[in-house]
């Protein structure tokens, strides 16, 4: 691929004497949504934390390269990975609700957020606004707390804070797997629209692969930390070559097909 | 009412069930009937239709404003006698196996408590069952002696079915049973119980907001808004051309793997509303796509269109196609 | 083990990230957590003083009502390691003994605390309702005074004893035991699993022993730990004030008590049973810190 955005090359990350992760090479493109399939335990969303250089705090050891553009990020100074973290990079998690402080208006959570990242507290609330728009939420959620917000209001704060950061890349942790079947069909079209109209890439880490059919341009398949096959969507869940990777696209149910 | 004739007193039958908490009403007359087994009885319904609430007063874990719930024709009331034979033939399986089973006890001992509770076998026997259901399982017998943190998440619901199972329950209730576990294990657990309804002539209530889900287990289906019925008739029909707009858009929402059966999705507006302060008219206008000036004022009630009864002012020109 | 065969075996591979849970290899366990090794070792100790104060006091009758005008008030010697009180008893020896009086109030009323409290808390926490209403009444009365001054007033009208130092002690104390328990308790009524309990038809009491009991008793365990050196200073300060352990009995706060008019001349009258009173307190602070740590439920039960 010809200027990927990330690019993650010979990534291993060990927990003590255990090896959760073993990458030769993935890369996301510029625009473009990559899925990151496999069960759990498969390593998926730790490495979406080593890209954040959040792993280490699990306690993890992190060794490779993780390289957003230009920049080399394992092993770059805190301070940098604060300043990347939101900004260039985003993450949304399975449960929204959950990653967003609890005592916090949703504006005041923008409002904060914002001006650490340099904006004005006028600039801040526009942006906000902005946002909220931008996914399709009212501007009167900002007077909201988390807990008043259903599963999907807060999943679309989540990418709405992405948007206001003017992230270019978004990593998304099983961001629909606690939502209904409804409104995960809302968040997947919210997440496509994203990436046409922002052209944002999006690391889409699911165990769904139905949900990565309908979502991700490529597909990745991981096991036991490798990914085991890599390549466009169609290709890889419809003519399936490796041995894992066809036993998991026939595990999955099918509608219209009795058991 | 169901659409499939009763011939005799049904299984389970509820009728005209409403549930309310404090000001709101979470289960707005619902009605249906289970016959004996093998059948499965999905209820399909996502966040804030109530399914959760007509489980738990199908497990008398809140009791019913109105209406009635009757095991064989007679009502449980009161006395503690009924309520714990009632207890013994109508099981639950839940949604989290993480937190539905006792992280302090072992396997063993959790599937056998109900057993314990009832006295259905001598104690030299309980072993012996434990390891019988286990198996039946798909599980280890050894696993009796291990702690629920010490096996996945699909191994822990397959515990949880054991232990339902234990009693030799009538009626199983299956509360999003594969909801939180990962997609390739959900498979696994659906095969499982289409095997139990197959060896054991299982009748049971699936609740589900996935419609793959459902269409593989049972024959009937009633789909939930707002704590009212809208759909329901045979899974068949039903799934092959909806009548309801509310069951189009959750059809219409099942990823699929299959690329070639790409259609554009429907994606609905807005929220569910909240049902302390339920819209006027039909439950649904507000998201809904076909809504006209009656959906606004008058509430569709439960009538027959092809097959199944529907709660929508404009059913027969969703079904023919029309809109 | 039968398997349905129509989908392939995917699950055999899921990883369970979880240990295997409880405490497993002792030293492992220090290693990781010094200050429980260290306010173990202590209490060890401090048991062992106790059990072994015949064989370990120099004067073992000093420990009792022996008296030796002759050797009032001599400060620390080789004789004498702590020095004499008042009427020539060897502090030493004292001290020794005293570590027999101490962890033994401390132990009894925190038994009796336990099995006070313990019940009232779980039967509020799971039934919730009247029972709840009544319990939390009873105990918010109680809970209403500082402790030492509830113990005082009681041990006040009751003749001065260690018995009566017991009970006074044992009736301010359980209700924190309530309180505590009944959080617990509640909080795991509401989990789905005892919610499963009851929708199986389980007795109320096969609920409260095996699944509730169980998952609401580690705060206590930690909290009583924690506790034995308040008690322990409740009972000196009883003792001090003369409501407590009379003379002869060498209980360290008694000790202190009798000691004081001296403390600016023969300072090692106090001393020593003060520093008695201030380790035991520190040693099993130290053990309660320690379980606490250890007995996290999220160590013990990691999973996914």
């Amino acid at each position: 691929m010809t200027d990927p955005k990330l690019s993650l090359r010979d990534l291993r990350i060990t927990f003590g004497p255990r090896t959760v992760v073993d990458l030769d090479h993935l890369e996301l493109g510029s625009g473009e949504i990559l899925g990151l399939a496999g069960e759990s335990g498969s390593g998926k969303s730790i490495t979406a934390l080593a890209v954040l250089g959040l792993a280490s705090t699990l306690g993890a050891r992190v060794e490779g390269s993780v390289r957003l553009d230009d920049e080399e990020l394992v092993g770059a100074p805190e301070s940098r990975l604060r300043e990347i973290r939101g900004s260039r990079i985003a993450m949304i998690f399975q449960s929204p609700v959950s990653s967003l402080d609890p005592l916090l208006r949703i504006g005041e959570l923008f409002e904060r957020t914002l001006r650490l990242h340099g904006d004005g507290k006028h600039e801040a609330a526009e942006r906000a606004a902005a946002a909220l728009r931008e996914v399709l939420l009212s501007p009167d959620l900002l007077e909201r707390y988390p807990h008043e917000l259903s599963g999907g209001q807060a999943q679309r704060i989540a990418i709405a804070m992405a948007l206001a950061l003017r992230s270019e890349v978004l990593l998304a942790d099983e961001p629909t797997s606690a939502l209904d079947v409804t409104v995960q069909a809302e968040i997947l079209d919210l997440l496509r629209r994203v990436r046409e109209e922002r052209g944002m890439s999006v690391l889409f880490i699911s165990h769904d692969l139905a949900v990565v059919a309908e979502l991700c341009d490529r597909v990745a398949v991981m096991q036991l930390g490798r990914i085991v096959e890599e390549g466009p969507t169609a290709r890889v869940l419809g003519e399936p070559e490796d041995d894992y990777t066809k036993r998991l696209v026939a595990s999955v149910p099918k509608i219209g097909v009795r058991a | 009412m169901s659409a499939l004739t009763a011939v005799e007193a049904p299984l389970l039958e509820v009728e005209d069930l409403v549930v309310e908490f404090g000001p709101v009403r979470a289960v707005d007359g619902v009605s249906f009937r289970l016959p004996a087994g093998p059948y499965g009885f999905a209820l399909v319904g996502e966040s804030g239709s109530g399914k959760t609430s007509v489980a738990r007063a199908l497990m008398r874990l809140v009791s019913a404003t109105s209406g009635a719930i009757r095991l064989d024709g007679s009502e449980v009331v009161g006395s503690s006698r009924a309520l714990r034979a009632y207890r013994r033939d109508v099981q639950i399986v839940f949604q989290d196996p993480t937190t539905s089973l006792d992280p302090r006890t072992k396997i063993g001992s959790t599937i056998a408590e109900p057993l314990r509770a009832h006295r259905i076998v001598r104690r030299a026997e309980v072993g012996d069952r434990i390891a019988s259901l286990l198996a039946e399982v798909g599980l280890d017998p050894e696993m009796a002696e291990r702690y629920p943190h010490q096996l996945s998440g699909g191994q822990r619901q397959r515990v949880a079915i054991a232990r339902a199972l234990s009693v030799e329950p009538r009626v199983l209730v299956l509360d999003e049973p594969t909801s939180a576990l990962d997609v390739t294990v959900q498979a696994r657990i659906l095969e499982l119980i289409a095997k139990l309804r197959r060896e054991r002539g299982l009748a049971y209530v699936l609740i589900s907001h996935n419609l793959a889900v459902v269409e593989q287990l049972c024959e009937e289906t009633a789909v939930l808004y707002l704590g009212r019925i809208v759909e329901h008739g045979p899974t068949e029909e039903i799934l092959a051309s909806p009548a309801h707009p509310y069951t189009l858009a959750l059809r219409s929402a099942v990823p699929e793997i299959d690329l070639a059966a790409r259609r554009s999705r429907i994606v609905l507006p807005g929220t569910v509303p909240d049902p302390a302060d339920p819209p006027p008219g039909c439950p649904f206008h507000p998201r809904c796509p076909y809504a006209n000036e009656r959906s606004r004022t008058e509430v569709p009630e439960l009538r027959m269109v092809a097959g199944r009864t529907v709660a929508c002012h404009r059913a027969e020109e969703i079904v023919a196609g029309e809109v | 083990m039968s398997r349905v065969p129509s989908y392939p075996d995917i699950e055999s591979r899921e990883e369970v990230l979880a240990p295997p849970g409880r405490l497993r290899s002792v030293p492992g366990v220090i290693r990781r957590n010094p200050l429980l090794a260290v306010g173990a070792a202590m209490c060890i100790a401090i048991f062992l003083v106790a059990v072994l104060a015949p064989l370990i006091a120099t004067y073992p009758e000093d420990a009792g009502s022996a008296t030796h005008p002759l050797q009032t008030l001599e400060p620390p010697s080789a004789l004498h390691y702590f020095g004499t009180d008042q009427v020539g008893r060897d502090v030493f020896s004292r001290v020794v003994f005293g570590a027999r009086i101490s962890p033994l109030i401390a132990v009894l009323v925190l038994a009796i605390s336990v099995l006070i409290g313990v019940p009232l808390g779980i039967a509020a926490g799971y039934f919730g309702g009247a029972v709840d209403e009544v319990i939390s009444r009873v105990t918010d009365v109680f809970l209403a005074f500082p402790a030492l001054l509830l113990a005082l007033a009681f041990a006040a009208v009751m003749e001065p004893s260690i018995t009566n130092t017991v009970i006074a002690i044992s009736i301010t104390w359980w209700p924190w035991y309530t309180r505590i328990v009944r959080g617990q308790a509640a909080s795991v009524t509401g989990r789905p699993f005892v919610e499963s309990a009851k929708a199986t038809g389980v007795p109320h009491r096969t609920i409260l022993l095996r699944h509730i009991l169980p998952n609401s008793i580690t705060p206590i365990i930690v909290q009583v730990s924690l506790d034995v050196g308040g008690v322990i200073l409740t009972a000196s300060a009883l003792s001090f004030l003369g409501l407590g352990a009379q003379d002869p009995t060498p209980d360290w706060g008694l000790m202190v008590s009798q000691g004081q008019a001296y403390f600016t001349t023969q300072w090692w009258l106090v001393t020593f049973p003060g520093a008695a009173i201030f380790l035991t307190a520190v040693a099993f602070n130290l053990l309660g810190d320690g379980l606490r740590d250890v007995l996290d439920p999220r160590r013990v039960l990691t999973t996914r």
